[in-house]
């Protein structure tokens, strides 16, 4: 059983850190998004659904780091419908060694919030013992952007959100995670355990080798319910309606400064 | 590995092909198949693993192959070493070969899976040659082949370090195969080889080529005087004489061969000889599935972009998708594909249950490559002027469509062994 005693080891020396990743099954990037007829929300019956892509990333980042001897053991989590099974098969093959999958029930999958999956890593974390958690930093269906903040609070931990970089501190006994701000870029430590959440530019995840894609059939999947981790899923929010964007009205061309100043101020967007 | 047993059989002697035919179709009604087991379920046939691997091709060609087709096609070459290489680190070009050489020694049901996502591709020729980097040069090799033969030539095919092709057609000899003329005649512990060889796919760039020629002299029967011969294409005698222009496939090189005297270790031969016209059939049935699955996607997507090319196409005061005659069309021709998915489906659940299915799949491969012509014929006319232009999907796809009902076995030859099948074809008239 591993020993959690990483907050005093020196990284380096250590059998390297333990490593929890975030995957979500979402619709696929590539897919045209059409909202159901009664607008309770979108279509996903018979659409294609894949890895979470900023998910995808913090996989990638998870199996680098075993490679690069900084992380031991690596284990993805996914929490949703039977059919994140294949989404966690995917991180399987990516590399990953083991994952879990917390199921949820149908009926209360479109009432899902970050603050309930938060919770429910929260609860794995105490068990699991991981530590790092790297997770997306949003997820593109509903781009919450909460989950990473949210988890990091309820285990009082660390958080080094929009990572572009994660690397060994100077003296290797921190991380220390260059990030993504609106400024520029901005480092800092963090000691472990700690949140991290990818952001684009992290890495360039693999694509599943086919070897690895068989092998990742044999790699253990372990199955939970959000009943034995004691979460209760009672939704916070309720959604109204779910309606398309305006569709784009053509513009005009105008042909001087003048005429534009003139036109903005005609629709009253500039006094 | 399942259904790959009964290949594993020895090879009797026939004493001709096409007693061979008679006495399996013997067992067997004329039009049914001629198995007794129940109809497979093709729902199950694709798994998760399926897919997964479909999406790891998906992004090697949205990254690796799709960027550069049109460079290729202009160049009218593709880098055959360097993506091979990426195909191989995947682990694509051996999906079905031995596992002790490299292979995932899956089913075939992998090799369609694979077929159909090459579909994607934004030209033909590059999927060509892959299959017949990962489907046509190696089959007999993988069966029959010594192990160091497989350790020389199979392992590297598979890896992606070394490039291979399939030497059987010649100037006087393509449908016809049993009138090859090129002969490899014992010379001590060699072979020389003397000849030469016609519209060999990736032949200026292959490193290594599979060989059909005429080894047994004494043997009056042309079927069974053949062998196949693992050849280096680096030895003195080879001669890479032409790269031939075609009206398609621009980025597949195609070439011309000769051999003058050209010497190969006798060991060189691939399993027994006088069996390789045999060996060279017994992978026909993957080689027609292969060609009919590896379309289907490309004909769907050109279908749907036609299709959206005619709603902002305006003409006449309507969109060119309004008219009744364009948006049937379109609905007719998808109805055609998706019924030769089905064939495909059928067919290749009944060869991973350990059947043979020449009949389904020569029906497959004959269906194919006339729904091809009709296809991208249909829609370039919808395409209008554009359609005629270098600068639309769809005029490369009815270049490169054509060569379906011609090469991998010619629609008539197809026809031929569906008559067998029928029991209608003509005795050959005596000599």
């Amino acid at each position: 059983k591993y020993i959690h005693i990483i907050n005093k080891a020196d990284m380096a020396a250590s059998k390297g850190l333990k490593i929890l990743v975030g995957c979500k099954r979402v619709i696929d990037y590539a897919v045209k998004v059409r909202v159901k007829p009664d607008r309770s929300g979108v279509v996903t019956e018979g659409v294609k659904h894949s890895m979470n892509p900023f998910d995808e990333i913090a996989v990638e980042e998870a199996v680098r780091m075993k490679e690069k001897k900084l992380a031991g053991e690596a284990v993805a989590i996914s929490v949703g419908p039977p059919q994140s099974q294949e989404t966690l098969r995917t991180a399987l093959a990516m590399g990953i060694d083991r994952a879990i999958h917390v199921e949820i029930p149908l009926a209360q999958l479109e009432k899902l919030q970050p603050i309930h999956v938060s919770k429910l890593l929260a609860k794995v974390c105490e068990s699991e013992k991981p530590d790092l958690v790297i997770l997306g930093k949003q997820a593109i269906d509903d781009d919450c952007n909460q989950t990473g903040q949210m988890l990091a609070a309820l285990l009082d931990w660390p958080q080094a959100t929009f990572a572009s970089k994660i690397e060994p501190s100077q003296d290797s006994k921190q991380l220390r995670v260059t990030r993504e701000v609106d400024g520029g870029l901005e480092t800092i430590d963090v000691s472990v355990p700690a949140v991290v959440t990818s952001d684009l530019r992290l890495n360039e995840p693999r694509y599943a080798t086919l070897p690895n894609i068989m092998k990742a059939k044999k790699k253990p999947l372990a199955k939970m319910s959000p009943d034995q981790l004691g979460v209760d899923l009672q939704p916070r929010q309720e959604v109204i309606s779910v309606e398309d964007p305006p569709v784009r009205k053509a513009g005009a061309k105008v042909e001087s400064v003048e005429d534009l100043v003139g036109k903005l101020r005609e629709k009253g967007l500039v006094k | 590995t399942v259904g790959r047993s009964f290949l594993c059989r020895p090879v009797v002697p026939y004493s001709s092909v096409s007693n061979a035919m008679r006495r399996s179709l013997s067992s067997a009604s004329p039009m049914s198949g001629s198995d007794a087991s129940a109809e497979p379920n093709t729902d199950k046939l694709f798994t998760a693993e399926h897919e997964a691997m479909r999406s790891t091709l998906r992004r090697i060609i949205e990254q690796d192959i799709n960027p550069y087709v049109d460079e290729w096609e202009a160049k009218e070459i593709f880098p055959a070493k360097q993506l091979f290489k990426k195909l191989g680190n995947a682990g694509l070009l051996g999906v079905t070969r031995p596992v002790e050489y490299g292979g995932l020694g899956l089913d075939y049901s992998y090799s369609v899976a694979l077929a159909e996502e090459y579909g994607r591709v934004n030209c033909g020729g590059v999927p060509m040659a892959i299959g017949v980097q990962s489907d046509m040069a190696t089959p007999a090799l993988a069966r029959f082949g010594s192990h160091e033969l497989k350790e020389q030539f199979l392992r590297p095919s598979i890896a992606g370090d070394l490039v291979a092709c399939l030497g059987v057609s010649e100037p006087t000899a393509g449908s016809d195969v049993a009138s090859i003329k090129t002969t490899a005649r014992r010379d001590g512990d060699d072979l020389v080889i003397n000849g030469s060889k016609m519209w060999i796919t990736s032949g200026m760039q292959a490193d290594w080529m599979c060989l059909l020629a005429n080894t047994e002299a004494s043997v009056k029967d042309p079927y069974l005087s053949k062998s196949l011969i693992c050849l280096p294409l680096d030895l003195p005698g080879v001669q890479r004489a032409r790269k031939i222009r075609k009206i398609g496939m621009h980025s597949s090189d195609t070439a011309q061969l000769f051999f003058e005297n050209v010497r190969v270790p006798a060991s060189y031969l691939i399993g027994e000889p006088g069996q390789g016209f045999i060996y060279q059939m017994l992978q026909f049935q993957e080689e027609r599935l292969f060609g009919a699955a590896a379309n289907l996607l490309g004909l769907e997507l050109i279908i749907q972009e036609t299709a959206e090319y005619a709603r902002q196409r305006k003409a006449f005061g309507q969109s060119l998708l309004d008219f009744q005659t364009v948006h049937f069309r379109l609905a007719e021709l998808l109805t055609e594909v998706e019924l030769l998915r089905s064939m495909v489906y059928r067919a290749t659940a009944k060869y991973v249950a350990g059947n043979d299915v020449t009949m389904l799949a020569s029906m497959a491969k004959l269906k194919a490559g006339r729904l091809v012509r009709e296809v991208t014929d249909s829609c370039l006319q919808y395409w209008g002027g554009m359609g005629f232009t270098d600068e639309v999907r769809v005029s490369r796809f009815y270049r490169d469509g054509r060569l379906l009902s011609i090469g991998a076995g010619a629609d008539e030859v197809m026809l031929s062994i569906i008559c067998k099948y029928m029991r209608t074809l003509p005795k050959p008239p005596k000599k």
